[in-house]
């Protein structure tokens, strides 16, 4: 099952003091790991902290995955420009890969994350060791293009931080509580119109 | 950018402003919470708590409305935020009531993300099996239940009782069995009683036939029923499922509390049967129908994708299948009869050879099948010909990784295979490779290994050039395209290098070992290639790991075969910038820990060492260090006089040249080395003492040298270790205390226990020395 689900900043190889930090844009843990001293008052907002650190860590680290997988094969980097908005993303064709975690780094259990990367966003799975990563790669291809359909992220001005309600509806219906799931193509489809149902209203 | 400002805004927000906006939010709750105004607030809101990673409280009575929200009849993203907000606070209030399966998916979300303190997760499960226990438990509620029972039976298995996940696997059973294979009616809200305004045609398979046997997740339609949505629920929790209750979990079956168990059914052969048996049972066949729908032609694109990650969860249900119950295993072969032809000829297809060979790997023995020729495939063919795909590249190192033990020896033969997914994929993959490194590693193949991942960032261009010299399949290059090199490619074509392109790109071990220094000159132009810079950062990781796995197997042999290599390719390395400095930092010290391992070694090695000091290697140093280390009687017997002698005059020669050459052509002879040349001139002194005035001779000119120029740093550090070892070599008998210490000396004994003589010897010397050199006053 899918641990975690974030979205975060991409930055161009080359520049990167003046194009701020990375940054974690959004976050959803669908079970969380337990510290193991429960006693304590502030275990809690302990724990919290520890989950948005590890999140930015992974986030990082697909950003320098991504980084040097666009540097060795060459491609120059695409910053987000306003374009029109009409045209299909790219997904099949961004930048992916995955890499492994290790056991206490940063995650209690060893973990692995499958990322993709497009325009100036990066999307990452925090999967337990033994996921089906061909279903896992399939169902972040789908969540990123619906997370650039629905928020419309191609189009000027348009800002997903503002938009979690958008982007909680696309996981609840395409990765509901972290399940990854078999969709054919018209179970999608099938989604996908419940789900512009819930968001025109 | 936007975002980034936004984000500063709010982990900016005071605590008074963030009350404002609570007290905002929780009046639009109140009183228009159906409003657009509400759902912007909870943007905000949700903003605010989730940008900054230290907690942000919320006045009462917001909290609380917000859980109560969770339950209304509000619009779903209204209720959507609610979570989500709730997700980021701290665990509160006891466990709710919730009234329907929505809302109770809803707050295991919250309850899940926040982490278990109270034990609710335990609680949550219970009420969502008393839910699934309902007289029809079918509806669209259900299917935003099934992923909790998952989620919540792996975080807390203490909640599962045996009669529940009876009750479970019997249900997914029947779901995975026998969902409707007729499509959903075209209704949407008309309720229970809307009729039906056209009969439904029966659902098809992937390329258009009509499905003629029951429904899985590769049939498809225009519409699904409840029952189909809940198949596609059942068989994606399927495997976690089955581990979380198969043999080995609490209450596994038994056979004996069967008796008069409503849930249990006769099978075919009229014995009992309990839920579980039945629902692998219904696994094994929903299995097998996946197996043969996978190889249908589909229409959409989409779906050879799902094709090919319903083929690999398959195998790996029937892998779990068989290890629960063995009878599954003869009934699998047939069902792979025929797959792994299918697999190992399509490339399209070969991430899915993985679980396959996993499959035949676990089971393979007892089924009489021969993994071999998969795991041949996969490790040979496959990696030469796809290393190209980093995310097939991840897969299959974690594969071997994993299965090191069961693949065995022709692991360790591919490794040159492996390497081609490392040198093309590094960043990812280093690590990988550094923890597998271990297993690849044999006394055999150990000097080969070494050569190879000196060689990795060659391997890498050529890889590259492979790629170039294809004719290009897909129109978006693999290549950096913006790097043109047509003097590489006509190297790599030319026929005289051919031998060692092929070397360097073979597949296997073994076979007569080639020097691929021609290769360097005509690969230069790729040095800058990001992919081989990549790469040399990896080969310092992976070298220190190298050299961890093979020094508990190096006899002297193998040692001094390494030993060798190291002083060769020290120097015959690809010149990409600062590769050579940092694999030598690596290469010094190794063949320092070889020597460690083998003291005899230095004596062994007398030719190669001689040889190498007449040069002017980067290794220099560590060689002049380890000769004044290790070439001792202690350590070995074949250490004479003569070879002493032979050794301390080459020695001298060099110290002599360094002190010459110096201050023009000072950049290769660093400081360091010209201590290192006095101290191992004084070491083979105090052993051979006849040495002894020879070397004061050398050590007094060093002295005045280094005192008599411009006094650096560096000049000062010469003359003041020229003193020291002159006054040591005045009282032979603590020379040799010091610098020829006996091998026990090491033993912690000698350092632990105050009153053996080590610590106080040593600190006599100190005080010796520094009155004799006129440090302290007498």
């Amino acid at each position: 099952m899918v641990y975690a689900f974030l979205i975060h900043t991409l930055r161009a190889p080359q520049a990167q003091e003046d194009t701020g930090f990375c940054r974690v844009l959004y976050s959803c843990f669908f079970g969380a790991e337990n510290s193991t001293d429960d006693s304590s008052p502030h275990s809690a907002e302990r724990d919290r902290l520890l989950r948005k650190e590890q999140m930015l860590a992974v986030a990082r680290q697909v950003e320098s995955m991504y980084q040097l997988q666009q540097q060795a094969s060459g491609r120059p980097f695409l910053d987000l420009q306003p374009q029109s908005s009409d045209e299909p993303v790219p997904v099949h064709e961004a930048p992916r890969g995955a890499f492994h975690l290790t056991a206490g780094n940063p995650f209690q259990e060893p973990r692995t994350v499958m990322w993709l990367g497009i325009l100036s966003f990066g999307f990452a799975l925090v999967l337990d060791a033994h996921d089906n990563l061909l279903l896992a790669e399939s169902t972040l291809k789908l969540l990123t293009r619906l997370l650039f359909d629905h928020l419309r992220l191609l189009a000027p001005g348009s800002n997903l931080l503002l938009r979690a309600d958008h982007i909680e509806s696309i996981l609840i219906r395409f990765l509901p509580h972290g399940q990854l799931l078999f969709l054919n193509d018209q179970f999608v489809q099938c989604l996908e119109k419940e789900l512009n149902a819930t968001c025109s209203r | 950018m936007a975002a980034e400002r936004l984000l500063q805004q709010a982990r900016e927000v005071t605590p008074a402003e963030l009350r404002a906006l609570c007290a905002r939010v929780s009046s639009l709750l109140r009183e228009a919470a159906d409003g657009p105004d509400a759902l912007d607030g909870l943007r905000r809101l949700f903003l605010v708590v989730s940008a900054t990673k230290y907690p942000r409280t919320l006045e009462p009575p917001l909290p609380e409305q917000l859980w109560a929200s969770l339950g209304t009849a509000h619009p779903e993203p209204l209720r959507l935020l609610c979570a989500a907000v709730l997700r980021e606070l701290p665990p509160a209030g006891p466990a709710r009531d919730p009234q329907d399966a929505w809302q109770l998916s809803l707050e295991a979300s919250v309850l899940l993300a926040q982490g278990d303190r109270r034990g609710q997760v335990d609680a949550l499960g219970r009420h969502v099996f008393s839910l699934l226990g309902g007289r029809h438990p079918e509806g669209p509620g259900l299917r935003r239940l099934l992923p909790v029972v998952c989620r919540a039976s792996s975080l807390a298995p203490r909640c599962l009782k045996k009669d529940q996940t009876d009750l479970l696997s019997k249900r997914l059973a029947d779901w995975l069995r026998y969902a409707s294979v007729q499509q959903g009616a075209a209704v949407s809200s008309g309720g229970f009683f809307t009729p039906r305004a056209r009969q439904p045609g029966p659902v098809t398979e992937l390329d258009g036939v009509v499905a003629t046997e029951f429904f899985t997740v590769l049939s498809t339609g225009q519409r699904f029923t409840d029952d189909q949505w809940l198949n596609v629920q059942a068989f994606s929790m399927l495997r976690a499922w089955l581990l979380l209750c198969g043999p080995g979990a609490p209450d596994a079956d038994d056979r004996s509390e069967l008796e008069g168990s409503t849930l249990s059914v006769l099978s075919a052969s009229g014995s009992l049967r309990t839920p579980r048996e039945r629902l692998r049972e219904t696994a094994f066949e929903y299995c097998r129908r996946l197996l043969e729908q996978s190889g249908r032609c589909a229409l959409r694109k989409a779906d050879v994708e799902l094709q090919k990650a319903c083929l690999a969860e398959a195998l790996l249900v029937l892998d779990v299948l068989c290890a629960q119950d063995s009878s599954f295993l003869y009934r699998s072969l047939s069902c792979l009869k025929g797959l792994q032809a299918r697999l190992c000829g399509d490339p399209a297809w070969v991430r899915t050879l993985l679980p396959l060979a996993h499959f035949l790997l676990s089971h393979g023995d007892a089924a009489a099948l021969d993994a071999g020729a998969v795991c041949q495939h996969l490790l040979q063919w496959v990696p030469a010909e796809l290393y190209h795909s980093p995310l097939l590249a991840f897969e299959l190192l974690r594969f071997c990784r994993d299965h090191a033990r069961l693949l065995g020896a022709p692991l360790a033969l591919n490794f040159p295979s492996l390497l081609k997914l490392l040198a093309w994929n590094s960043p990812p993959l280093t690590a990988e490779f550094a923890a597998l490194l271990p297993v690849l590693v044999d006394a055999n193949t150990a000097p080969e290994m070494l050569q190879a991942l000196l060689d990795l960032p060659c391997l890498a261009a050529a890889l590259d050039l492979q790629l170039r010299s294809q004719p290009t399949v897909s129109e978006r290059p693999l290549w950096d395209t913006s790097l043109k090199v047509p003097g590489c490619l006509d190297a790599f074509r030319d026929p005289q290098l051919h031998g060692l392109f092929q070397h360097l790109l073979r597949t296997r071990a073994g076979g007569r070992p080639q020097r691929l220094s021609p290769l360097f000159q005509p690969l230069q132009p790729m040095a800058r290639c990001p992919r081989v810079v990549q790469c040399t950062q990896a080969v310092p990781v992976l070298l220190q790991a190298f050299f961890s796995a093979v020094m508990p197997l190096a006899n002297g042999t193998l040692a001094r075969e390494l030993a060798q290599l190291l002083l060769e390719r020290s120097d015959s390395l690809f010149q990409v910038p600062h590769y050579p400095a940092a694999v030598h930092r690596v290469l010094g010290q190794q063949l320092l820990a070889l020597c460690r391992v083998q003291p005899p070694l230095v004596a062994e090695l007398e030719k190669d060492l001689l040889c190498f000091l007449g040069g002017r290697g980067a290794l220099l140093p560590c060689v002049v260090w380890a000769v004044g280390e290790f070439l001792s009687v202690s350590w070995t017997r074949r250490c004479t006089a003569e070879l002493i002698s032979r050794f301390f005059e080459a020695l001298e020669a060099l110290l002599f040249e360094v002190t010459q050459a110096r201050p023009p052509a000072a950049s290769w002879c660093p400081p360091e080395l010209v201590t290192a040349l006095m101290t191992a001139l004084a070491k083979l002194a105090s052993r051979s003492q006849d040495l002894i005035p020879r070397v004061s001779l050398s050590l007094s000119k060093m002295r005045s040298l280094a005192l008599s120029g411009v006094a650096g740093m560096e000049e000062a550090a010469i003359g003041s270790r020229a003193t020291e070892l002159l006054q040591l070599l005045k009282m032979p008998g603590a020379a040799q205390l010091v610098l020829t210490p006996s091998p026990q000396a090491a033993h912690l004994r000698y350092h632990r226990d105050t009153n053996t003589a080590l610590p106080l010897a040593l600190h006599t010397v100190r005080r010796l020395l520094d009155r004799e050199a006129g440090l302290v006053p007498g």
